[in-house]
C-alpha cells in the first residue's frame, strides 16, 4: 500500500498535467455564451465585412492566412477553432487572453465581432 | 459650491440633447476622449504617435496653443506605456518646451468584467507655463493660465500621478470613469480630480466596403472632468469643470482624428477652449525595427 502511494501521485499528477496541456478555452466559456449563435450568420456579406475586419484588427498577429505566426500567435484555422461554437468564439473575443498576449476586442461592437466569426468560419 | 452660469448650463443641456438624440444605429473602436481613459490598451508591439492640441483665449489672458506629443506603445497586453512631450505657444509672448510626462498603465485582472479596472501610474517633470490642460485637479483655475511665460517658466513641477480607470462597455457603448490624484513631489498636498465619459460609435456593423466618409467611422461621446480640492482645502471652492462632446474619425492608414469643444461649467473655469487631436499607428513595430520575429517571446 505504502509503495504504491508513489505511483499514485505520479499518476495524479500526469493526469492533470495532460488535462491542463489539453485545456482549451472554450473549457471555461459559461453555458449562456456558449450556446448563443451568431445572429448575422448566413448572410454572405457578413463575412466580406468579417474580413476587412479581420484584415484591420487580427491579420498582423494571426497573419494574412490565418495560420499563425508558428510561434506564439496560433493558426485560427485549426480543429480547435472549428470544433468551437459561435457563442466560444465571441466570448473570447470580448475576453481576450491578456496574460498570452491576445488584447480583449470588447471594444469593437458586437456586431463586428460577429462579422469577424463569420469570416473565420468561411476559412477553409 | 458650483456657480453654474445659466447661458452655460442650457449649452451643455442643449449639447447633451443632441447628444443623445444622434441616430447611434451602430461603430469607431478607438475611443476620442482627451482626458479621460477607457480600458482600452495599446495592442501589444504597436506604436501610437498621437498630436493632442489645446487652443484657447483665457478671458483675462493671451491667446495661446498647447501641444501634447504622445507615444504610446503596448509593451503587453495588459501594459502600455506611454510618453508625453508638451510645448505652448501664447500669443504676444513665446513658444516654450513646458516638460514631459511618463506614464503606465496595467490592467491587474486578465478578463474582461462588468467594470474593468485600470491602475495608472505617472511621473511628470513639467513646468508652470504647461497648458495642455490633459487632466484638471485640485483648485486648478482659469487665471493659472494667465501667468506669464517667463516667470511660469522658471518653476518646475515634479510630480506623481495615480488614477484609478474603470470602465465598462456596455451594449457598445464605453462608460468610462476616472479618479485622479496628484502629488508635487515638493511640499504640496494631494490635488484630486475626476474625468467621466461615454461614446459609442454611430454605426455598429461594418459595410464590408472600404469608405472613410462612412457612419460605421465615426465614434462620438461625452466628457465631463475637474478638479476636487486637494488635501489642504478638500472642496470645490475655486475649482474648474468642463463638459466636453468630443467626436473621433478613423481615417484609412491607421490614422485617427478626433475634436472636441470643452465649456467651461464654472466661474473658475475658462469659457471654452478647443482640442484637436491626430493620431498615427505603427502595428507590430518591434518586428519591423528588429527585422525579425521575436523568437520565443512570453507576452
Ligand atoms: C497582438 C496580437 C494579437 C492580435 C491583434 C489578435 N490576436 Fe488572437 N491571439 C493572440 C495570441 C498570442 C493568442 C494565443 C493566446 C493563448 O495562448 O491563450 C491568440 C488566440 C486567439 C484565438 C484562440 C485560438 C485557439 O485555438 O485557442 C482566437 C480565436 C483568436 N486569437 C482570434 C483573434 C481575432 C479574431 C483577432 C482580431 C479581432 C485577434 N485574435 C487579434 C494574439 C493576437
Amino acid at each position: 500500500m505504502v509503495k504504491r502511494f508513489p505511483a499514485a501521485v505520479f499518476l495524479a499528477l500526469s493526469f492533470g498535467a495532460f488535462l491542463a496541456a489539453t485545456a482549451s478555452h472554450w473549457d471555461t466559456v459559461p453555458a449562456r455564451d456558449h450556446a448563443r449563435t451568431n445572429p448575422l450568420a448566413g448572410k454572405p456579406e457578413t463575412a466580406v465585412a468579417g474580413a476587412l475586419l479581420y484584415r484591420e484588427h487580427c491579420q498582423q498577429c494571426h497573419a494574412a492566412d490565418a495560420q499563425g505566426d508558428g510561434q506564439k500567435k496560433p493558426s485560427l484555422r485549426t480543429a480547435s477553432v472549428r470544433g468551437a461554437t459561435d457563442g466560444d468564439l465571441e466570448w473570447f473575443l470580448r475576453q481576450g487572453d491578456l496574460k498570452h498576449g491576445m488584447p480583449s476586442w470588447s471594444n469593437l461592437p458586437q456586431a463586428q465581432r460577429w462579422q469577424i466569426i463569420a469570416y473565420l468560419r468561411s476559412l477553409p | 459650491m458650483l456657480l453654474l452660469a445659466s447661458h452655460r448650463l442650457r449649452l451643455a443641456a442643449f449639447l447633451l440633447l443632441l447628444f443623445v438624440s444622434l441616430p447611434f444605429r451602430g461603430t469607431a473602436q478607438d475611443k476620442p476622449y482627451f482626458v479621460t481613459y477607457s480600458h482600452d490598451l495599446e495592442e501589444p508591439g504597436n506604436l501610437e504617435v498621437e498630436t493632442k492640441s489645446a487652443i484657447a483665449r483665457p478671458e483675462h489672458g493671451h491667446h495661446f496653443g498647447a501641444l501634447a506629443t504622445e507615444l504610446e506603445y503596448g509593451a503587453r497586453a495588459w501594459w502600455t506605456t506611454e510618453l508625453y512631450l508638451d510645448g505652448q505657444t501664447t500669443g504676444g509672448q513665446s513658444t516654450l518646451f513646458t516638460g514631459f510626462r511618463w506614464e503606465n498603465r496595467f490592467r491587474p485582472l486578465m478578463h474582461e468584467y462588468a467594470v474593468n479596472p485600470v491602475l495608472y501610474v505617472e511621473f511628470e517633470n513639467i513646468s508652470a507655463a504647461d497648458k495642455n490642460v490633459l487632466e484638471v485637479v485640485g483648485h486648478d483655475v482659469e487665471s493659472d493660465l494667465d501667468v506669464p511665460n517667463a516667470v511660469a517658466r522658471a518653476e518646475h513641477q515634479h510630480e506623481g500621478e495615480l488614477k484609478l480607470i474603470l470602465s465598462s462597455n456596455v451594449h457598445d457603448w464605453n462608460i468610462s470613469e476616472n479618479f485622479i490624484s496628484e502629488k508635487n513631489l515638493g511640499h504640496a498636498p494631494w490635488e484630486f480630480g475626476y474625468a467621466v465619459a461615454v461614446a459609442h460609435p454611430l454605426r455598429a456593423a461594418s459595410s464590408g466596403r472600404e469608405c472613410t466618409l462612412c457612419a460605421e467611422k465615426f465614434i462620438a461621446g461625452l466628457e465631463a472632468y475637474g478638479g476636487l480640492g486637494d488635501t489642504w482645502d478638500l472642496s470645490l471652492r475655486q475649482t474648474s469643470h468642463y463638459l466636453a462632446p468630443v467626436v473621433g474619425w478613423q481615417l484609412p492608414a491607421h490614422m485617427r482624428l478626433s475634436f472636441s469643444p470643452s465649456l467651461g461649467m464654472t466661474r473658475s473655469s475658462m469659457d471654452q477652449f478647443y482640442r484637436v487631436g491626430f493620431a498615427y499607428e505603427f502595428s507590430d513595430i518591434d518586428n519591423k525595427l528588429l527585422g525579425h520575429k521575436r523568437k520565443g517571446k512570453v507576452w
